[in-house]
């Protein structure tokens, strides 16, 4: 059961971050929508690490809770 | 143009090669218990003895579409939603000739998602069933090559009949652990004499152990092959299974489709030089050049040509085996939501990024210049762990973006019978499926979008990566 909490516990970190990388990414295309390619790759290159973070915990509490 | 294509191609075959030599399973999901079969419908009272040979099993009733090939759409599982009224009565009393009785009356949406999701022997469009080479290698023993059909396996994947020791259960293929008291050949099991027990292991905890009963007689069976050192529920098998499977051969598919449809692109431009682009030829270079511009080019610099096939194939072999996955009623294959083809992938990408990583690279890695030498000590193994950490994260991030999308459109399905009560009640079970229906096509759009952005994503990070490996520093 703790491993399900330690699982939620990441998934929160990680939405937080990611939702902060599309507010600011969203932000930074209303000032500038002629980076909007620029800005989306990154965007999603952020995202993905930050994911990839979230991942690992996940297995972690995955391979704890086995 | 031509010359990049063509080396695309080649890379996926080789990909495919590699893929094909990895133990195609993945070990999610064998924690179930005795005795929950979800599903089956069966008429009263006709399961006396059970150890009957093929075709003396009438009262069954597997109805066609039962369990119709493992796809995640609705109405996949119009088999299961019997009326309660065939389970009364006396059915519950009647055991096997090895003292296990087939209880269908729980429904497990844990078990049946993980079931939809795994590899299997049997490829299955619709309520059709095809067999798959089988080749399985046991150690000491050799090799067998022999098709599943031979298993004869019900519409659940679980044999009624082993041949030369071995079985499927639930589509994936297993071996006798005492193969020497196990008759060779051909065996007649039978329907729902291959089974699971719960035993003990060695550290003391409850395992799902696969058990034929043949001649009033326990058999066990070894796990599903692998060699995870028991990581995903497995461990070290007597056998290791180098079947053609259900991914496999949608992988081989896939390469084949992929190479006509790139070569007779490449064919086009060699034929037409200088002429716009014109069909599929059009729709192709849209998503080439889509790459190229917005990974290759900006990730990788100068050198950004050199890259370009690897990056191509990484992008096109994910993204059209993440969309092939979606398909309902035609095989299910979750290639890409397959641990091992996603550790391939990694492993591909970590050599890649490491052999061409220049002096600077390594210099960062190992004694990170600009920095006090205490600080050194801290970040070398921190940077040494991210070595790994990059591989790792690309593999679990497609496989569980892929899994977790199809786990939730069964998950779905699975409410009409959760609320259905797993028949009892027709009128909960219809209203339910109204919801499921419009949340699995939710479901599915959002998939497209991930099928799309896990592609992009994978090929993106890579491309950094082998940005970061190569880039020329000037700053110290």
């Amino acid at each position: 059961m703790y491993a399900a909490i330690g699982a939620g516990l990441a998934v929160i970190g990680a939405g937080i971050g990611i939702g902060n990388v599309g507010a600011k990414a969203m932000e930074a295309i209303a000032r500038q929508p002629e980076a909007v390619g620029d800005i989306r790759s990154n965007m999603i290159l952020v995202g993905a690490l930050i994911e990839g973070a979230a991942l690992i915990a996940i297995l972690l509490s995955f391979f704890v809770g086995q | 143009m031509i010359r990049k294509i063509s080396l695309s191609i080649i890379l996926f075959l080789f990909s495919v090669v590699l893929a094909f030599a990895q133990q195609n399973k993945d070990h999610s999901g064998h924690n179930h218990a005795k005795g929950d079969h979800s599903g089956h419908t069966h008429a009263k009272g006709d399961h006396s003895g059970h150890n009957h040979a093929k075709g003396d099993h009438s009262g069954h009733n597997h109805a066609k579409g039962d369990h119709s090939g493992h796809n995640h759409a609705k109405g996949d599982h119009s088999g299961h939603n019997h009326a309660k009224g065939g389970h009364s009565g006396s059915h519950d009393a009647h055991a096997n000739a090895c003292g296990y009785v087939f209880d269908n009356s729980v429904f497990n949406p844990g078990k049946v998602a993980f079931h939809h999701i795994s590899d299997q022997n049997i490829y299955s469009i619709g309520p059709w069933h095809f067999p798959l080479p089988c080749i399985p290698y046991a150690v000491g023993k050799g090799f067998d090559f022999f098709s599943s059909s031979k298993f004869a396996a019900d519409s659940h994947g679980n044999a009624t009949k082993a041949y030369n020791g071995y079985v499927v259960y639930e589509g994936a293929i297993r071996r006798v652990r005492n193969a020497d008291a196990f008759p060779k050949g051909s065996v007649d099991l039978g329907h729902h004499n291959v089974y699971t027990e719960t035993e003990k292991d060695s550290k003391g905890k409850d395992k799902a152990v696969v058990v034929a009963c043949y001649n009033g007689q326990k058999f066990q069976f070894d796990d599903k092959s692998t060699a995870d050192f028991g990581l995903f529920g497995g461990g070290f098998t007597s056998f290791y299974d180098f079947s053609i499977t259900k991914n496999v051969f949608t992988m081989i598919l896939i390469c084949l489709l992929l190479g006509m449809l790139f070569i007779g692109i490449a064919r086009k431009y060699k034929n037409n030089p200088g002429k716009a682009p014109s069909g599929t030829q059009g729709f192709m270079e849209t998503m080439f050049v889509f790459i190229q511009d917005e990974v290759c080019k900006p990730f990788l610099g100068h050198k950004w040509e050199k890259y370009t096939p690897f990056l191509m194939c990484l992008f096109f072999f994910i993204l059209a085996l993440n969309l092939f996955g979606q398909i309902p009623f035609f095989g299910g294959s979750n290639v890409t939501g397959n641990l091992a083809v996603t550790a391939v992938l990694a492993v591909f990408a970590f050599f890649v990024v490491n052999f061409s990583g220049n002096g600077d690279y390594w210099k960062h890695i190992f004694w990170m210049p600009g920095i006090p030498a205490w600080v050194k000590v801290i970040v070398t193994p921190v940077e040494f762990i991210g070595l790994f950490i990059k591989p790792i994260t690309l593999m679990l991030r497609l496989f569980g973006n892929i899994t977790a999308g199809h786990m939730v459109i069964v998950i779905f399905v699975g409410l009409i019978f959760i609320f259905g009560e797993n028949g009892a009640n027709a009128g909960a079970a219809w209203g339910t499926s109204i919801a499921s229906v419009a949340l699995t096509l939710f479901m599915m759009a959002i998939e497209l979008l991930v099928a799309f952005l896990q592609a992009f994503v994978f090929t993106i990070l890579v491309a950094s990566y082998i940005g970061a490996a190569t880039e020329e520093h000037h700053a110290h």
